[in-house]
């Protein structure tokens, strides 16, 4: 059985199931979702309008018993950036995609009649279109729960909240893992992409799926063990993180001088062992709940955990080293259990932690809140956002957009999207992948820290321009082909390591399609997605000067180091010749 | 002698401490600290810092000075 791309008009309501062309037969993933908009969507149309597609692709080895293969992209024109996003994400949908025989789903078109909002579900051969007012209004554990009783408790759901119906530029698609919580598409507002599409939820049906052909079963299960060994036994994927999960980084990047604190006012939050890694194991320990779960499936890094109250009950999972920062060190909240409670609402309605909490944390500046209020956080986002009212319109069209409305300078944003959680004046090479990205600031399109902070794949000082183009060209080739695979970007650790990783992927993808890539072969598919990309990007209008880094950041200098951006246009813009 | 912060993370911390004002001998490598601690027996270090910037092992200390010692950790 061929995998098959299924292709939605909303415009009608129609659907089609085609063949899969030659040139896409290779790809899958971001590869894929970028191949995809970049030859179907015009670069300028409206994000929101009836042009833009949204184009979910899972990996190449999803839908495998590879170890962590798992996840799903998703791409599209992002309204926050104007320019080609992808986002991938855990969760179950990837291999449900995979075992149905759905190499990608495109959605095109605006119904008609915006009056309704539609379910999607995705059988074997056939898409139903469900008109759902019972949810409409409703947040996404809600949207959940329906489709559970509704249909095999292993159906694959995507879904949006409240502010993905209002198109919030905030707003993102939430996906269920397999413990039923919930994993998101998080950055560049796609949730609005969705909204404006009039689609509450799409589900694919998990009943009558088969286990995806192997090409080459022997060869494929003996480089899988290679490669599963190589997560299990570096000392990062194999220890580190199902220990203490990404937030393990807030005490490293806080020594380093590199913690965005105070809408990146310093490097360094005296309140950083409050919010650690450390202290949350801690916490975790003494009230039970788990350090250590997957997002998906076949996760054998397992990175993500379960977060009790004081009273041993749940507040949330899932919980990141992003979200932390983002409310902790970013806004000033020092408690971890807020941040929590925090983190469980924005999962519910469906908004970006990094984006939502930057433009918190610029709200600070125009007067709205105070550092450290988490409780008017909480209710900014519980009432004002969640409701549409004014204010939390501003705050859902995230930092670029409120800085604009209140008249301010020092705006944390690349292409209009936030900076996460590591300061670029600080961490160079991040700076770099920020504004060099086709995404706009995403820190895992090429994560500089590894080699600037982390010493993986060797060391560049992090304070110094030397090399940094280079260390984040290499790595957002590499990201951009890993991304295209379906495994989490965390196997980047033991890749950038352990010689035995790396081959071991790419003889996995040789035994699945029966073909005979090199390595090669997959820096040059990482290569191809850059330019295409970019491409996209320039006739949308993102050319050079939106590689920029926010100009606050060339003039103000960034305790404890006391360093600025000083990179010249002509040194960014070399990041391009390749 | 010299007056030393010495600070542990992540694994390091267990069944010792988070962070501790430690006196040294003059001229004292980081590796001896190390070694003193018997931190990197059952993980190696990973990231070395003095006063928020990249060190080796062989790094001698100075008055005053704060070092940091993690295991390899990651995230993102
Ligand atoms: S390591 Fe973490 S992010 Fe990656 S697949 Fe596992 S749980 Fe998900």
């Amino acid at each position: 059985m061929s995998d098959l791309i299924y292709r939605v008009n909303m415009s009608n309501l129609s659907f089609s199931i085609e063949e899969v062309p030659a040139g896409w037969m290779g790809l899958g993933g971001r590869g894929l979702t970028s191949t995809i908009v970049a030859s179907e969507v015009d670069p300028e149309c409206h994000p929101l309008g009836p042009n833009n597609k949204m184009v979910f692709a899972p990996g190449l080895l999803s839908g495998t018993s590879a170890s962590n293969s798992g996840r799903n992209s998703l791409g599209a024109k992002s309204p926050l950036t104007g320019g080609i996003k992808e986002s991938n994400v855990g969760g179950t949908s990837a291999g449900i995609f995979s075992k149905l025989g759905v190499k990608a789903l495109i959605i095109e078109g605006i119904p008609q009649d915006t009056s309704s909002f539609y379910q999607l579900h995705i059988t074997k051969d056939n898409v139903e279109f469900i008109k759902v007012p019972e949810l409409v209004g409703k947040n996404n554990y809600f949207v959940l729960d329906a489709m559970l009783a509704k249909y095999d408790k292993k159906v694959a759901v995507m879904s949006i909240g409240r502010p993905g119906e209002m198109c919030m530029l905030t707003s993102n698609i939430s996906v269920k893992d397999p413990k039923g919580k919930l994993r998101s598409h998080g950055r560049g507002g796609l949730g609005a992409v969705m909204g404006s599409k009039k689609i509450k939820c799409i589900t694919v049906d998990a009943a009558d799926y088969k286990e995806v052909t192997i090409a080459d079963p022997e060869k494929f299960k003996a480089a899988s063990k290679i490669f599963t060994k190589a997560l299990q036994e570096n000392p990062i994927s194999g220890e580190g993180l199902p220990a203490f999960g990404t937030n393990v980084l807030v005490n490293i990047i806080n020594e380093a001088g590199g913690l965005p604190t105070r809408n990146f006012r310093s490097g360094t939050f005296e309140f950083a062992e409050n919010i650690c890694g450390e202290t949350m194991a801690e916490n975790i320990k003494a009230r039970g709940g788990d350090t250590t779960h997957g997002c998906h499936a076949g996760c054998v890094i397992q990175c993500s955990q379960t977060y009790n109250d004081k009273d041993g009950k749940y507040l949330t999972s899932g919980f990141e080293y992003e979200m932390i920062w983002a409310f902790g060190a970013n806004l000033g909240i020092k408690d971890l259990d807020l941040i929590a409670k925090i983190d469980a609402l924005m999962d519910d309605l469906g908004l970006d932690a990094i984006e939502t909490g930057v433009t918190l944390g610029l709200a600070v500046d125009a007067g709205i809140l105070e550092y450290g209020d988490g409780e008017r956080a909480y209710k900014l986002i519980a009432e004002d956002i969640a409701n549409g009212t004014p204010l939390g319109r501003i705050i859902g069209s995230g930092a670029g957009n409120l800085g604009k409305l209140y008249g301010l300078v020092r705006v944390p944003v690349v292409k209009n999207q936030s900076i996460p959680a590591y300061e670029p004046r600080a961490i160079k090479g991040q700076g770099v992948t920020y504004v060099t990205t086709p995404m706009g600031a995403d820190h895992t399109a090429g994560y500089a820290v590894a080699t600037n902070i982390l010493n993986s794949g060797g060391y560049v000082d992090p304070l110094k321009k030397e090399g940094q183009v280079e260390l984040s060209r290499n790595l957002q080739i590499a990201s951009a082909a890993v991304d295209s695979t379906g495994m989490c970007i965390f196997v980047a650790f033991p890749a950038l390591d352990d010689p035995a990783c790396l081959p071991a992927l790419i003889d996995m993808i040789n035994a699945r399609f029966g073909i005979a890539i090199t390595a090669d072969d997959v820096m040059n598919l990482g290569k191809n997605i850059l330019k295409t990309e970019h491409a996209f990007n320039l006739k949308a209008g993102l050319g050079n000067a939106s590689d920029r880094i926010p100009e606050f950041m060339k003039y103000e200098k960034l305790p404890p180091h006391n360093v600025v951006w000083d990179f010249t246009n002509e040194e960014i813009d070399e990041f391009w010749n390749f | 002698m010299i007056n030393v912060t010495v600070k542990l993370f992540a694994q390091y911390r267990e069944n010792r401490f988070k962070v501790e004002q430690r006196v040294y001998k003059k001229g004292i490598h980081a590796s001896e600290i190390i070694e003193e601690l018997g931190v990197a027996k059952a993980l190696p270090i990973g990231v070395l810092m003095v006063n928020s910037r990249h060190e080796s092992e062989s790094y001698i200390l100075q008055e005053g000075d704060i070092i940091a010692l993690f295991p390899k950790v990651g995230g993102g």
